[in-house]
C-alpha cells in the first residue's frame, strides 16, 4: 500500500492534514513532518527522510508539501530515498484527503499522485454551479438507445448525508470495478471515485441522489453504492 | 599555485566569520521581502561545518565540499539549505578527487553549483533570487579561468560580478521563492539569497589571496 507524507512548514498544519485524511484511510501510513525540527517553523531534511521511510511499506512514498521550500527538501529526500517516491505539486488539505482515499483503494504510485494533483480541478468542479448540460448522464448510442448503463434513486436515510466519512466508502467500494459512476443530487453531479466531488454535492441527510452507472460492471457497482446507502453506510 | 583541501577549509571557515558578522544584515533583509530567518539559518549551518572542521579535515577539497554539503542541507533548513547544499553538493562532484584545484577546476565547481541551484529552485536570472548573483560570476569566473587567471583571479571576478549581479536585484519583483507571494511589493528590496551569495564569494576571493 502506497504511503504518504504531508511536509509542512507548520507541524500543527502537518499533523492536521495527516489526521484528516486519516479519517478516510485508515490503513495507509500518513506520516506529517512539520516544523524546523526545534520547535518553530520551518523544515528540516532529516525528519522528512525519516518520516519517508516510515511511510513506505515497499511499495511506493507520495510526498505532499506547503511552500516552495519544502518542495525543494521533500525532492532532496525523495532523491536520496532507497524507495519509490514522488513530490506531487497539488493543494496540500484536499490533495492528501484525495491521495489517502486513493491509496485505501490499493491504487499504484501513479495513481495516487494522480488523485492528489487532480484534486484542484475536481474540487472545483463539483463546487460549480450546474453540470454543464452537455454532459449527458448515460452516454447514448448513436440511435437513442443508452449503452449497458444502469441507474438508481437512493434516498439518504443517514444523518450527515454524503459527507466525507460515507462519500469515502462509496469511492473506495468502487476500485476495482470497471464502471464510470455519476451521482446526481439537484442539478449537479460528481464522479463517485472523486470523495471530494462527493463531498461537493452537499447532498444532505434526508436528501435524493440519482446514481448512474456505465461499463462492463455497472450493475455490480450500483448494487454495491446502493447496498451501503441501505446500510446507512454503516453509521 | 593550486587549492588543498586545508584552504578550502579556511575558507568555509572565513565565510561562516562573514555570516556572523552578518546574520542581523541578512535577517533584515529577509524581513522586508520573506520571513526573516535568512541570516539565522545561514549562521546555524556554518557554525555546525566549522564544529565539523575543526573535528576533522577531509582529505580532499572534493571531501571538504561534501562534508560541507551534508552539513547545510540538514542545518540549514528553508529555501537556502537546499539550494546552497545542492550547490557545494555539485561543485564537490565537479572537482573529484583532485588534491589541489587550480583555476579551471575552481570555475568548473561554480558552474556546476549554478547548475545544481538551478536544478533544485527552477529560478533564471531576473526571478530575483540568488541566481541573480551567481548566474554573472560564474560567466565571468569561466572567461578568467580560460584566459589564463590563477584561482585567486577567478575568484576575485565571480565575487565582483556576484556583488553587481545582487545589486540588480533591487528593482526586481520576485518570481521565485516565499518574496513571489509579496508580487510588485518585492520590488525596491535587495534580494537576501543574492546577497548571501554575494558575500560568500567575495570571502572565498579574499582567502584565495
Ligand atoms: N526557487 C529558488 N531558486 C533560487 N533561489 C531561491 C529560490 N527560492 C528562494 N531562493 C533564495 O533563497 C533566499 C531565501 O532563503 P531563506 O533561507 O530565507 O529561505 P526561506 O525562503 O525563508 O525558506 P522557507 O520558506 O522554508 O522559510 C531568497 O532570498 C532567494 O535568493
Ligand atoms: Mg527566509
Amino acid at each position: 500500500m502506497i504511503g504518504l507524507v504531508v511536509v509542512s512548514h507548520s507541524g500543527t498544519l502537518a499533523d492536521g492534514v495527516a489526521e484528516l485524511a486519516g479519517q478516510m484511510a485508515p490503513d495507509v501510513r500518513i506520516v506529517p513532518s512539520g516544523g524546523d525540527g526545534s520547535g518553530g517553523l520551518g523544515t528540516d531534511y532529516l525528519a522528512v527522510a525519516e518520516a519517508i521511510s516510515q511511510a513506505d511499506t515497499g511499495d511506493g512514498v507520495v510526498v505532499l508539501f506547503d511552500l516552495g521550500s519544502a518542495k525543494m527538501v521533500a525532492e532532496m529526500a525523495a532523491e536520496e530515498s532507497a524507495g519509490e517516491v514522488l513530490v506531487v505539486d497539488a493543494p496540500l488539505v484536499e490533495g492528501a484527503v484525495a491521495a489517502a482515499v486513493a491509496a485505501q483503494g490499493d491504487a499504484g504510485l501513479p495513481q495516487v499522485a494522480a488523485a492528489a494533483s487532480g484534486a484542484a480541478s475536481v474540487g472545483a468542479e463539483s463546487v460549480g454551479s450546474s453540470a454543464e448540460p452537455e454532459t449527458a448522464r448515460t452516454p447514448e448510442a448513436a440511435d437513442g438507445s443508452t449503452v449497458d448503463s444502469v441507474s438508481a434513486e437512493v434516498l439518504l436515510t443517514n444523518e450527515v448525508g454524503l459527507h466525507a466519512r460515507p462519500a469515502a466508502l462509496v469511492a473506495r467500494s468502487l476500485t476495482g470495478l470497471d464502471a464510470r459512476v455519476v451521482v446526481r443530487f439537484g442539478d449537479q453531479e460528481a464522479d463517485a471515485t472523486s470523495v471530494l466531488a462527493l463531498m461537493g454535492l452537499g447532498a444532505p441527510g434526508g436528501g435524493r441522489v440519482e446514481v448512474t452507472a456505465t461499463g462492463p460492471d455497472a450493475p455490480e457497482a450500483l448494487r454495491r453504492v446502493t447496498a451501503l446507502a441501505a446500510r446507512d453506510f454503516d453509521e | 599555485m593550486g587549492c588543498t583541501a586545508e584552504r578550502v577549509a579556511e575558507a568555509l571557515r572565513a565565510v561562516a566569520r562573514v555570516v556572523a558578522e552578518h546574520r542581523e544584515e541578512l535577517v533584515r533583509l529577509d524581513r522586508e521581502i520573506g520571513d526573516g530567518d535568512h541570516g539565522e539559518n545561514l549562521n546555524r549551518g556554518f557554525t555546525a561545518l566549522v564544529s565539523k572542521l575543526d573535528g576533522d579535515v577531509p582529505g580532499t577539497p572534493g571531501a571538504v565540499l561534501k562534508s560541507a554539503a551534508t552539513t547545510l542541507i540538514s542545518v540549514v533548513g528553508g529555501a537556502a539549505g537546499p539550494l546552497y547544499g545542492t550547490a557545494f553538493l555539485r561543485a564537490a562532484t565537479s572537482v573529484g578527487d583532485a588534491a589541489e584545484l587550480d583555476a579551471g577546476a575552481v570555475a568548473g565547481a561554480l558552474r556546476a553549483a549554478l547548475e545544481g541551484v538551478v536544478a533544485r529552485g527552477k529560478a533564471a536570472v531576473g526571478d530575483k533570487t540568488m541566481v541573480d548573483a551567481l548566474t554573472p560570476a560564474v560567466a565571468a569566473a569561466s572567461s578568467v579561468a580560460a584566459t589564463g587567471g590563477d584561482v585567486a583571479g577567478v575568484l576575485a571576478a565571480a565575487a565582483e560580478a556576484a556583488e553587481q549581479g545582487a545589486e540588480s536585484t533591487v528593482p526586481l519583483v520576485a518570481r521565485k521563492g516565499r518574496a513571489s507571494y509579496l508580487g510588485e511589493r518585492s520590488a525596491g528590496h535587495l534580494d537576501p539569497g543574492a546577497r548571501s551569495t554575494a558575500l560568500l564569494l567575495r570571502t572565498l576571493a579574499g582567502s584565495a589571496r
